[in-house]
């Protein structure tokens, strides 16, 4: 008679799994069972929606006979990539149908801007004392093929610039370096465009085949290649020929976080010479428009261009390139969809209390004890409490920030702001960031809440470090100290909510107030989840060598 | 009577270990963060739009949420252990318990306050000039004789007295620590960043003006007259709302049952 072998000691892999599930089923009841957790997490939900949706509108403008703000809404220009830009120019064109390529030479940029307290905007002409000679950086002067003389169309475009030497530009977003240093009649620049149309057939497929391809030169002999783009929505006819603009003067004071920007308007002139054209251009002679509308012009209104001798001066102002948000925006009352999240900050705090309170309580009542007798495994119960409390923090955060959105942004453009248009994947991953936020911002509670025992402590702890890094930043710090902040403490995760861009092409202030952060979306996120996760460890560390 | 009574909360809130901790940390953490403001903020030349005196006293934005702590400390840990009802026992008068508890609390704050303050100061007396605010840009050196920087001093010590009132309050209301904390937490630091984001300009004005947050421009030295509320009209409003919620918990002590 042989007894039946007892069950092995050790446990397997599936059925740690199980236990692992029992420990987080445990957690979830103790959760939901608890009605102030629960009111809470619906408490932080309706702070996000209400604050977002309420306080962070801003006030209503009205126009038109019934003083709506709709009417307010400019109409925009969208470029090729979606993004909302600013497209005039002052245009000397010819049609070009089929291959071909402009070679130009400048030999001269030179402008105006209105210095002092010009901040009229639209002002027809302000009174010449307050004009100083100078280029503004990225004032620009060039030779452009575009599918079109309508706003937002797409195109290529080599240029000089005010101080950034050549570039080579496309569809609004897109900058590359040419050779670097300003354009004296001593040191012209050439610049030259080649567009290749594609096969029609491939065209009539859907594949974009046409092809331009910019040059640059200092003399004329030497040439090299700046750049090759594939263009779609060329149509059987372009429009090339000599462009010249020039943007606000932007005079950018970084100070306290945000920064003072005077913004005043700019002309530019420049003259070209030595214009060649090769292929099927038309025969029809040069015309010269203004393109868009135009800040302003010291000398007739509007921009210029005279021919003579071959050689060809041009005035304009205005800007090719995309429209940024906050100050520098030229004036556009807009708004983004990060605006009606602002709420993110009241539902934290609500978020944190509960991520703590869900450690701290069980001390306080002696739960501890009975949990860890329970499951032995004091990291498993540590893990379990985070995901538990994330998971619910982030279902709360993803259905607020969706609700948030959706009545917020109607909200705002019936007050008459422009709300800028993002891609969807950025809308999306702003409305799932913001919900991610929410849940590792309650895993970091639970981790501090272990470490500190006490909820106070440990809430106040959490708040310190991630709300008010924050606060100073936008209050208080210079522009470097405020950024430095909001990349090495865990309020660098707020870059998650950041949904325009910097161009490196347009000068502004990018203010962190007006949503622009020093880290990259994902990689300042990374920073708050690095501290969750070293807070976690520590946290695990603690409550394995400590008795409960 | 009224000494037993005070006596009494001095006797609990010193024999905690908390206290004396939470005590030097509001100092050390307050002088920290305003040393570290002092020496991110520099003056390369001549026009430095800087409040010197507000900037070297930013570490109170960081110390207050200690004396919440302290506070909740105070008030809350009596309901999570029972304590409130042996308190309640021995002395029946229940407002006078909470009166006594205030007044206990809000006297360390001030003590604490003034070491932070002073500590802020100083700080910013050795700091600043080497960043560039010399009497050469037009900037003296931080002093106590200067009467806008005595009063802001000053009001900066009061300030966090008022801040331990109104948290004894809210936690007298309250009664949970984590609810409190986060209530506290919220009123300090939730309404200035949405001052600094609400774009509805009527909404900014009523939060800078009429919540706790306007007691901070005690801080202001410079640029008096483009504040929405003036000084010591701003540390009044953060007065009566400390003494509003004060009331509001006095009176929810006496109707509940403890």
């Amino acid at each position: 008679m042989t007894a039946p072998a007892p069950a092995p000691a050790h446990t397997t892999v599936g059925s740690q799994r199980a236990s692992f599930a029992r420990v987080l089923r445990a957690e979830w009841t103790k959760f939901r069972s608890v009605r102030g957790w629960v009111i809470g997490m619906i408490v932080a939900a309706l702070l996000i929606v209400f604050v977002g949706v309420f306080l962070g509108a801003n006030a209503s403008i009205g126009c038109g006979p019934n003083l709506s703000g709709a009417a307010c809404l400019p109409k925009i220009p969208i470029g090729p990539g979606g993004q909302a830009v600013n497209d005039s120019y002052y245009f000397v064109r010819r049609p070009l149908t089929g291959n071909g390529s402009i070679t130009a030479r400048v030999t001269s940029l030179t402008g105006y801007y209105a210095n002092g307290n010009g901040t009229a905007q639209t002002a027809q002409g302000p009174p010449q004392a307050n004009l100083a000679h100078g280029l503004v950086p990225w004032s620009k002067a060039g030779i452009i093929i575009t599918a079109s003389t309508r706003q937002g169309s797409a195109y290529v475009a080599m240029m000089v610039t005010g101080s950034h030497g050549v570039r080579m530009q496309w569809n609004y977003v897109n900058d590359t370096a040419g050779i670097p240093g300003a354009v004296t009649a001593a040191s012209p620049r050439w610049l030259r465009l080649v567009l290749t149309r594609g096969t029609p057939a491939g065209t009539a497929a859907g594949r974009s085949d046409d092809t331009v391809t910019g040059y640059d030169s200092a003399d004329g002999v030497h040439w090299s290649r700046v750049g090759t783009v594939q263009l779609t929505g060329l149509g059987a006819t372009v429009q090339s020929g000599l462009f010249v603009t020039s943007p606000l003067a932007s005079k950018v004071t970084p100070f306290f976080g945000g920064a003072s920007t005077q913004e005043s308007p700019s002309q530019a002139t420049a003259v070209f010479d030595r214009v060649g054209l090769r292929g099927a251009w038309s025969s029809a002679p040069w015309t010269g428009d203004n393109l868009g509308r135009h800040w302003w012009s010291p000398s007739d209104g509007a921009g210029g261009y005279r021919l003579s001798d071959g050689r060809f001066t041009v005035t304009g102002s205005g800007d090719i390139a995309p429209i940024v948000g906050g100050p520098g925006s030229g004036g556009v009352p807009s708004t983004s969809i990060s605006q009606p999240l602002v709420g993110v900050f009241a539902g934290l705090i609500a978020v944190v209390v509960i991520g703590a309170a869900f450690v701290t309580a069980e001390y306080r009542r002696g739960l501890i004890r009975l949990t860890l007798a329970a499951s032995p495994r004091r990291g498993r119960v540590l893990a379990a409490k985070a995901i538990v409390v994330g998971s619910v923090a982030f279902v709360m955060g993803l259905m607020a920030a969706v609700l948030a959105v959706s009545l917020g942004l109607p909200r705002e453009r019936a007050q008459g702001q422009y709300v800028m248009p993002t891609s969807t994947l950025t809308d999306v991953r702003v409305i799932v960031g913001t919900a991610a936020l929410m849940a590792v911002a309650a895993a970091f509670a639970v981790g501090v809440g272990a470490i500190v025992r006490r909820s106070a402590m440990a809430i106040a702890t959490v708040i310190l470090a991630v709300v008010l890094p924050f606060l100073l930043a936008v209050t208080v710090l210079p522009l470097g100290a405020g950024e430095w902040l909001l990349r090495v403490t865990p309020a660098a995760g707020f870059a998650i909510q950041q949904s325009l861009p910097q161009y490196s092409q347009v000068d502004a202030a990018y203010p962190i107030g007006a949503g622009y952060y020093p880290l990259p979306p994902l990689a300042g996120f990374a920073v708050l989840c690095g501290f969750a996760l070293l807070a976690l460890c520590l946290a695990t560390f603690l409550l394995r060598r400590r008795d409960a | 009577m009224r000494s037993h009574v005070l006596s009494a909360e001095w006797t609990k809130l010193r024999t905690v270990s908390g206290t004396a901790w939470l005590m030097a940390a509001v100092a050390v953490l307050t002088v920290a963060v305003s040393a570290a403001a002092d020496a991110a903020t520099k003056c390369p030349g001549m026009a430095c739009p800087v409040d010197t005196t507000k900037l070297s006293l930013t570490g109170i934005q960081a110390g207050e949420a200690l004396i919440g702590v302290l506070a909740v400390l105070s008030v809350c840990s009596e309901y999570s252990n029972g304590m409130i009802r042996t308190t309640l026992a021995a002395m029946p008068r229940r407002h006078t318990v909470l009166t006594a508890k205030a007044a206990v609390v809000c006297c360390l704050a001030l003590l604490a306050g003034t070491v932070a303050v002073l500590g802020s100061l100083l700080a910013g007396r050795l700091i600043l000039p080497g960043n560039g605010f010399t009497s050469a840009h037009g900037f003296a050196l931080l002093s106590l004789g200067n009467g806008s920087t005595a009063r802001a001093a000053v009001g900066s010590v009061l300030y966090l007295g008022l801040i331990a009132l109104l948290s004894v309050g809210i936690a007298a209301m309250v009664r949970d620590s984590a609810i409190t904390i986060g209530v506290v937490l919220g009123t300090l630091y939730l309404l200035p960043v949405l001052a600094a984001f609400v774009a509805n300009p009527v909404w900014h004005r009523r939060i800078e003006r009429y919540t706790p947050m306007a007691g901070l421009n005690i801080q202001a030295t410079t640029g008096l007259r483009s504040l929405v509320i003036g000084p010591w009209a701003g540390l009044s409003v953060l007065a009566a709302w400390a003494a509003a919620v004060l009331v509001a918990g006095g009176l929810l002590l006496q109707w509940r049952d403890a």
